[in-house]
């Protein structure tokens, strides 16, 4: 046997001996009530391991059976557990309370941006609807007779980078464009800019929506104050690598006095 | 009472894979489609899935073909699968495959620009069209994105509690809408069920709540027989530690790009027992091993990547003889490849990029630079609702499934990457036929007496309530234990039939399953009515596996540890008999046509 296996199996319990060496903890959780709702505390016992959406899980089966929470893969692959843990907003699969200070109460509530539903669940169905509205990927003519294309890894990588996104809206919910200002309307979030960049730049597209970003989507709200890429779990570089590219994109097409003059000329 | 009422042409139950692609091709045929989603819109299992997606297309290894495919099918499942099946899947992948490249997906690229494919368990050649480790992302999210524009009505976050049907006829389905609680009906001229898998019927399971065989047990009930129960998936590789992952799936990928298992005494032990049906295709030496991870085309795969269900066993079988890891499961070592590739940690990083991050974040391992500790977890269930193969329609005319609901194409054991590669085959198939269905079929009256008892019933937990009753968390918590312990890897004849008397008492406990506070989501509520499915299928399972004795594939009987040719030629169905009893037969399996034999026997050498 490896030396690295040995070193693993007795370092591990020591790595998440903050959690362990507790026995109980104590969570505060958003519940609705007919009058608003508040929080309310929940005593939790402590396994090796675990996370919030286990603690949540703990107090539906022994304490409040009908406490809300969304949850699907508990694997961070799905975004459907996302709440604001202590204030940040996180997906609770995957945040380990050997993260967070157990000499406290863990607070857990709703994302604030969207409507509540009750406790842990919003509404999130207004993010279904702006996707409808940014057109559809396209492709160019197949590069081979068999119908096939051809494209290379390099040139692809950058739009994998936004199609790992798992659609947990914790981007949306800390934008401050949507968040403080409530634009839904004018702007449709750095979930679907990174969207619209996977498809504007998807080697295989044929489609132009550097008018739509500008003039229905409201790319011109977003001050890149980077909110979104920190709270992103998949790690996108959001607002480098979507968000700044579309908006030059946008300043091209539109902004450039070259091409501005040019398009006086054609018209 | 009055319920709101939809009506379509086509209903499908289930938004992953086979659901959405279903829908599509429905809604391509020009017919109206309502979508039912158990949670929001891309959230569905097929997530999960991570490998890739089987198609010969022959991009990296010019020797595959639709034969070689079908051939490693059937001898994955040990030859019970609905052959029929399994030719349509090998013929017709490759096609769904690039069909998802023309929506828009990005799958990893070979030098030359086409799609790349790679190595996994029983797939003789590179076969499997994959996104680093998140393939089922990429293939939900293609469907998603492409079917929102397709004119489909898609119902979010909405239950189905009952199929139902009219003069044996199916005809739409009562359930409830999760936000508010409020019971709708929806009356279709076809209904397709893609609702996915019954995981949840074990306690360690990679499989998230919603896999509680909805769709398997709402056919049964609905009077179609259910197949080939007895055989469930425990994939090999599942997280052991900490407690909170435990189940969490660890991809075959792992395997695929050069990962190893080791036991306790660091011995590489899947050398040790290969099966003689695959000796001649496996590697008798590390260095041919690793060479073929490699893509030499003249090694032989290493053992690790022997099908499922065997790597499965052999794990067990460390576990048991005292060779296994300290928390009861064995390593897994991708780290090693650094002695053999100079940027080792990188290439890692980028071919398995989830998994290098759900262990990094839940289990505080670098698995660049130390090996994972992994067991077998409930994976998947090849059994399901029995269709046709060409049309995907069940017994119940108008009832169609596809997906991990239905039975047919896997047999006795699924091969890895087989299953999103069903999903699109089988999902446009059953999409198709549904709507032709629909066109040639004026949809049938419900009845509205059966609507309401079906409410009455889905409404019991709340009026249990009253005279204290049952928590129905604590109901789903027992029954996980026992079909873990009595119905699990290893099974025999006294223990399974103690599971069903547990089964029994289990059964009336859920009937005393009690919520507290209203119907506005409220998962007490959910996990009660859930426990109903999940009951009726841990009993399919357990019945089916009490009349196989022998074991194959993903079933391994203690008491009968051989295979036995004589169960080859049948397969085991379950149906509800008119007295309410699961009545349980053997069904004998169609003669195999004199050229897929053929292709059975070339593939053989």
């Amino acid at each position: 046997m490896s030396d690295a296996m040995s070193r693993k199996t007795n370092a591990t319990p020591t790595k998440t001996g903050a959690a362990s060496s507790r026995t109980s903890a104590t969570f505060r959780i958003w519940r609705s009530a007919d009058d608003g709702g508040g929080f309310r505390e929940y005593p939790v016992s402590l396994v090796p391991g675990m996370v919030v959406l286990d603690a949540v899980h703990q107090i539906q089966a022994t304490q409040a059976p009908d406490l809300a929470v969304r949850w699907n893969c508990k694997a961070g692959k799905c975004g459907s557990c996302s709440a604001e843990i202590n204030g940040s907003p996180k997906l609770m699969c995957m945040t380990r309370l050997s993260t967070l200070p157990m000499d406290e109460p863990v607070t857990v509530e709703p994302m604030r941006a969207f409507p509540l539903i009750k406790d842990l669940v919003t509404d999130v169905s207004s993010n279904f609807r702006v996707k409808k509205t940014i057109a559809p990927f396209r492709p160019r003519p197949a590069d081979a007779p068999d119908g096939t294309w051809r494209m290379r890894q390099a040139d692809v990588d950058r739009v994998q980078e936004f199609r790992k996104c798992i659609e947990c809206f914790l981007c949306q919910d800390v934008c401050h464009v949507l968040r403080e200002h409530k634009m839904h309307d004018q702007f449709i979030g750095p979930r679907f800019l990174t969207y619209a960049a996977a498809l504007e730049m998807h080697p295989l597209d044929s489609v132009d929506r550097v008018a739509a970003l500008k003039d229905q989507h409201g790319i011109g709200y977003c001050n890149i104050t980077r909110c979104c890429t920190k709270v992103c779990p998949e790690h996108i570089t959001i607002t480098e690598n979507a968000i700044i590219p579309l908006k030059e994109r946008v300043v091209d097409q539109f902004y450039d006095p070259v091409k501005k003059l040019l398009r006086v000329f054609r018209t | 009472m009055d319920f709101e009422t939809h009506t379509y042409d086509v209903l499908v139950i289930g938004a992953g894979g086979a659901g959405l692609r279903a829908a599509i091709e429905a809604s391509a045929a020009g017919v109206r489609v309502g979508l039912i989603c158990k949670s929001l819109l891309g959230k569905a299992h097929t997530v999960m899935a991570e490998g890739g997606v089987a198609a010969a297309l022959a991009n990296v290894d010019d020797r595959d073909s639709w034969k070689v495919h079908f051939a490693d099918t059937m001898r994955g499942g040990q030859y019970v699968n609905n052959w029929r099946m399994a030719e349509l899947h090998a013929k017709e992948s490759p096609d769904r495959v690039r069909e998802l490249e023309a929506w828009g997906a990005v799958f990893d690229r070979t030098a030359d620009g086409r799609i790349l494919q790679r190595n996994f368990g029983g797939h003789r050649y590179p076969r499997l069209a994959h996104v680093g480790d998140r393939t089922g992302l990429e293939l939900i999210r293609t469907l998603q994105d492409h079917g929102v524009h397709r004119g489909i009505d898609v119902h979010m976050e909405f239950t189905v509690v009952r199929l139902l049907t009219t003069g044996g006829r199916a005809t739409g389905v009562v359930g409830y809408e999760r936000e508010r609680g409020r019971f709708k009906v929806f009356s279709a001229s076809a209904v397709v069920l893609a609702t996915g898998g019954a995981g949840r019927a074990y306690k360690i399971t990679s499989n998230s709540w919603e896999g509680t065989g909805d769709g398997h047990s709402l056919a049964y009930h609905a009077s179609a027989e259910l197949m080939d129960m007895e055989f469930i998936q425990f994939h090999p590789t599942g997280m052991i530690w900490p407690p909170s992952v435990q189940g969490i799936l660890v991809t075959e990928g792992v395997r695929g790009e050069g990962g190893i298992l080791l036991n306790s005494e660091g011995r590489r032990f899947m050398f040790d027992s290969i099966p003689d049906n695959y000796r001649a295709q496996t590697a008798d030496n590390e260095e041919e091993g690793w060479r073929y991870v490699q893509g030499d085309k003249n090694a032989r795969r290493p053992p690790e990547l022997l099908t499922r269900d065997h790597v499965a066993r052999c794990i067990m079988n460390e576990v048991k003889a005292g060779r296994g890891s300290p928390r009861g499961g064995v390593f897994l070592d991708i780290a090693w490849i650094k002695k053999r590739l100079p940027n080792a940690e990188e290439h890692i990083r980028r071919k398995l990029p989830s998994m290098y991050h759900q262990f990094k974040e839940l289990a505080d391992i670098d698995i660049t630079k130390e090996p994972m500790e992994i067991g077998p977890t409930t994976h998947y269930i090849m059994g399901g609702v029995r269709v046709d193969g060409d049309t995907q329609m069940s017994s119940v005319p108008g009832l169609f499934a596809a997906g991990e609901c239905a039975a047919g194409i896997n047999g006795a054991n699924r091969l890895g990457g087989n299953s999103l590669s069903d999903l699109l085959v089988f999902g446009k198939r059953a999409g198709e036929y549904a709507a032709q269905f629909a066109r040639q079929n004026k949809p049938a009256a419900i009845d509205q007496i059966d609507v309401k008892a079906a409410v009455d019933d889905a409404v019991k937990p709340f009026d249990n309530a009253q005279s204290g009753g049952e928590n129905p968390y604590a109901v789903q918590t027992a029954l996980q234990d026992k079909m873990q312990s009595l119905v699990g890897i290893v099974r025999t004849e006294s223990e399974m039939q103690r599971a069903l008397a547990e089964l029994t008492s289990l059964k009336a406990r859920a009937a005393k399953a009690a919520v507290t506070g209203h119907r506005e989501y409220n998962p007490g509520w959910h996990t009660a009515l859930d426990l109903r499915h999940l009951l009726t299928v841990s009993e399919a399972i357990t019945r089916s596996a009490i009349e196989r004795k022998e074991s194959r594939g993903g079933h391994f009987r203690e008491d009968f540890p051989d295979r036995v040719a004589e169960f080859g030629t049948f397969n085991i169905v379950t149906n509800k008999a008119p007295g309410g009893s699961m009545e349980v037969r053997r069904l004998p399996n169609p003669a195999m046509p004199p050229e897929l034999k053929q292709i059975v026997e070339d593939q053989q050498k």
